[in-house]
């Protein structure tokens, strides 16, 4: 299978007053045409790995790696020229929360227009029958009013689901989603998922779905990436979490409340200071 | 055992502004005996917080009755109240002042109340909840979140209360941290035989921590559940069963959404 | 305790004492402004200002109001003699004159700011806290007294009660505090609704408590920053007033009365009026440059706040 993104050697370091500090550690992986989740607690590096790959690194931070690639294109030396072609045509992002992603004081259809108008050359009428239509496919009901709604008017999950719209309007060959359902109620978490689900499968998209919560990425990913202070301590097939060995994944699955009732006190993660280096 | 501590009958909290209405609760009722963790879960918009709010008197109580430990409750609160119910807050980068040092934070209350031997209760109640003396005189933005929320719980019980009001207190903590922090709570409950009353937006949580619960939308009490009542699927109403099928995670056979 | 380890006490991660912990706050905040240039450069004019006024019998070689000999010590241009910066029209020594000057000058600043901040404080605090009929009342008492351009008060204040610096610092200082009435208001705003002043309320705490120990400290800030850099407005209204005669009388040696006095000789003694302009700009120039760094040191937007907060619904 073709790779469709490559990163070897992922290193992203922040000056400090006592020199550099790396937040994330020499990361690895491949990514095709399938869906890859990337979990981690906070500060574990996952999402700054994610803003690395569309080259969002946050100055004065600097991210570096021996491979970072996509679909042949060098992403280490690109120009801001190729960055522009690339992000939001071929590759978009999907963030947390509408409230922050979306721009303010500019209506859902016009911060989707501009987002085709940037890379495509149709009409006006044109780029608006299609925009309509990808405001239906992530089940809007009423698209017109929400085309012409300003974000502060929708709720959460129709936010997202415009944010979604907005970023997958272009087609793109990759999507990265950094904690795209935390900020919603989980009634409605579940709603955008299905609809990432059904728009994933339908274009054949990669997808690299980054969140903090382990059982929630396995039962929608493919492949599970978990990171520990900015390095991938354990790779696996999502079906197989279960079987997990590093014993970082397995306290992250053990701790956590369940519904159906546990251990009582809960089993605390005991940290390694092994898994830090 | 039994005697109730709480008593919500019919609580009603409206806000006005101009001529916006908002019904945040309408018509709850629950009791809550002494010893015990009730639950409240709802998503956001329920009225969930706004409930425990209107316990403490941070949001007015427009229709209804409160009665803690069966008196009722002044208006404005009087200093035998906070005396006996104190709350934990959600986001523990908000909820201590960002000029205090611990020590200030811990201090005050005793301050205001005039407790006694100052030192000593400081430095219990750091212990108490698992930070060493080391972190008396630090500042806020020396801490994690799971250290902040420490200092939250021991600022709630310092004042050594007989009821605690949690507001989601673990959902902007790490999940690692948030088994510390639940079975810190868990423990001084069972110490203490203090009362909770924790809200939620998570039903694992919830499930976890609470004999019994109730299900709140859009300011209603939808359902009352026991712990077995949910395990054992038994929710009734279409609502509370949706939540549970939702925590149950992602799958692409969940039921459509109402 | 040596250098080295007091620095280390004060750096410690782990303070024993409230003492430690502040003092070990203001070392931080002082690293962090140490290292602005223009800070620093401000901050040591402020300081030279200090010193030349506390000190200024001993530094100034003569006595700044009686002159020399009217018939050859008239006019000296600077660095005659040991006239530094030269004699004006009644042969006093400039230099004399500016240094004792400062004293005038610093005596404005300190009194305005002193007058100003707590009145700006408390009205703003208060008004933003309480909101409602409070907060309608103050605030147009606010806007009462910031329809009022300095000069014109100041006029009326030395129409009714004479002229004199003193006089002037009431007017500058009346003018002065509504706008930190309005900023602390604003800052009381934003965090009225806060879970920690949630949390004090739920412990009993009195408003009196509440405004003085949470908010005040949250605005000392935000009003700190803006009272530094008022402070050249401060000093040039003052300059102002003595110009028009309104301020300090001869043969006081404040500044702008000095600017006022020599402009009748601009063009053929151009240091009488020129020497005085150039302390004023310095000085000036040291109270906004300190105002930048103070702004970049103290402002917690400007910190960011590092922690990185959770995902939650």
């Amino acid at each position: 299978m073709n790779a469709l993104l490559t990163v070897k050697d992922l290193r992203i370091a922040f000056p400090s007053r006592n020199g550099p500090v790396e937040v994330v550690r020499g990361v690895n992986f491949t990514l095709g045409r399938e869906r890859l989740g990337i979990v981690g607690e906070s500060g574990s590096g996952k999402s700054q790995t994610g803003r690395a790959i569309l080259g969002l690194t946050p100055s004065p931070g600097l991210a570096t790696a021996k491979q970072l690639e996509f679909d042949g294109i060098d992403l280490r030396q690109a120009s801001p020229a190729t960055w522009r072609s690339l992000r939001g045509a071929r590759m978009s992002m999907v963030m947390q929360d509408p409230k922050f992603s979306l721009n303010p004081v500019m209506t859902i259809g016009r911060q989707i227009l501009e987002a085709l108008k940037f890379h495509g050359r149709e009409s006006r009428a044109a780029s608006k029958a299609r925009a309509m239509a990808m405001l239906e496919a992530v089940h809007i009901r009423d698209p017109e009013r929400v085309f012409r709604a300003y974000p502060h008017e929708l709720s959460g999950g129709m936010g997202q689901r415009a944010m979604i719209a907005m970023m997958l309007v272009s087609e793109p060959d990759l999507l990265i989603a950094d904690e795209p359902t935390s900020a919603l109620d989980v009634t409605v978490q579940i709603e955008v998922l299905r609809i990432l689900d059904n728009l994933v499968s339908e274009r054949g998209m990669g997808l690299i779905f980054i969140s903090h919560d382990l059982r929630l990425v396995s039962s929608f990913c493919d492949r599970v990436l978990v990171m520990y202070a900015g390095k991938v301590v354990e790779e696996l097939r999502a079906s197989d979490l279960a079987k997990a060995q590093h014993p970082y994944t397995q306290g992250l699955m053990n701790c956590l409340p369940k519904i159906e009732g546990g251990a009582r006190p809960l089993p605390v993660l005991q940290r390694d200071a092994a898994w830090a280096t | 055992m039994g005697n109730v501590m709480i008593d919500i009958n019919s609580l009603d909290v409206t806000f006005r502004r101009g001529r916006d209405v908002v019904r945040a609760v309408s018509d709850v009722s629950f009791s809550v005996t002494e010893g015990e963790c009730f639950g409240i879960v709802g998503e956001s918009g329920s009225g969930k917080s706004t409930v425990l709010r209107a316990i403490c008197g941070l949001a007015p109580a427009t229709a209804g009755n409160i009665s803690v430990n069966e008196r009722q409750l002044s208006r404005p609160r009087d200093a035998a109240f906070y005396r006996s119910v104190q709350m934990v807050f959600q986001d523990p980068y908000a909820s201590l002042h960002p000029r205090h040092t611990i020590d200030g934070v811990l201090s005050e209350p005793l301050a205001i109340h005039r407790f006694d031997r100052a030192e000593e209760r400081i430095e219990n109640a750091l212990r108490d909840v698992g930070l060493g003396s080391d972190f008396r005189f630090r500042y806020p933005h020396q801490l994690s979140g799971g250290q902040r929320q420490r200092v939250a719980i021991a600022r709630a019980l310092i004042l050594e209360p007989k009821v605690l009001l949690l507001d989601e207190p673990t959902s902007a903590l790490d999940a690692s941290i948030q088994a510390e922090v639940l079975n810190l709570l868990d423990r001084i409950r069972s110490e203490r035989g203090l009362t909770y009353v924790m809200v939620s937006h998570d039903l694992a949580v919830v499930a976890h921590m609470c004999d019994r619960l109730i299900v709140m939308q859009h300011g209603r009490a939808v359902e009352e559940l026991t712990r077995e009542g949910l395990l054992s699927q038994s929710a009734r109403t279409d609502y509370s069963r949706q939540l549970l099928a939702a925590s149950k995670g992602y799958s692409a056979s969940s039921p459509q959404q109402v | 305790m040596t250098v080295a380890s007091r620095r280390e006490w004060l750096l410690s991660d782990r303070p024993e004492s409230r003492r430690q912990a502040r003092l070990g706050q203001i070392y931080r905040t002082w690293l962090s402004f140490k290292t602005n240039w223009l800070a620093m450069i401000g901050l040591g004019i402020v300081l030279l200002l200090c010193v030349v006024a506390v000190f200024a019998d001993v530094i100034a070689p003569y006595d700044p109001v009686i002159g020399g000999d009217l018939r050859t010590e008239r006019f000296l241009p600077p660095f005659t003699g040991d006239h530094l910066l030269g004699t004006d029209d009644l042969a006093r020594d400039i230099f004399s004159r500016i240094v004792h000057g400062a004293r005038l000058t610093l005596m404005v600043v300190a009194l305005v700011a002193v007058i100003a901040t707590p009145i700006g404080l408390l009205v703003g605090t208060t008004s933003g806290y309480f909101g409602g009929w409070v907060d309608t009342v103050l605030m147009r008492v606010t806007d009462i007294f910031l329809a009022f351009p300095r000069l014109i008060l100041a006029l009326a204040f030395v129409a009714a009660l004479g002229p004199g610096i003193e006089n002037a610092i009431i007017a500058i200082a009346i003018t002065s505090w509504p706008p930190y009435a309005r900023l602390a208001r604003a800052e009381t705003l934003t965090i009225r609704d806060s879970d920690y002043i949630n949390a004090a309320r739920l412990q009993g705490a009195s408003s009196a408590r509440i405004l003085w120990g949470h908010i005040t400290p949250l605005c000392l800030s935000s009003v700190i920053i803006r009272v530094t850099l008022d402070m050249a407005g401060i000093i040039l209204t003052a300059a102002g007033l003595g110009f028009l005669g309104l301020g300090a009388q001869p043969p006081q040696p404040e500044w702008g009365a000095m600017i006022a006095s020599g402009r009748r000789f601009i063009i053929d003694f151009w240091w009488v009026a020129t020497v005085p302009g150039i302390a004023i700009f310095v000085v000036s120039l040291g109270f906004n440059l300190l105002g930048d760094g103070l702004r970049d040191v103290l402002d917690p937007k400007a910190h960011g706040n590092t922690d990185t907060a959770k995902a939650r619904p």
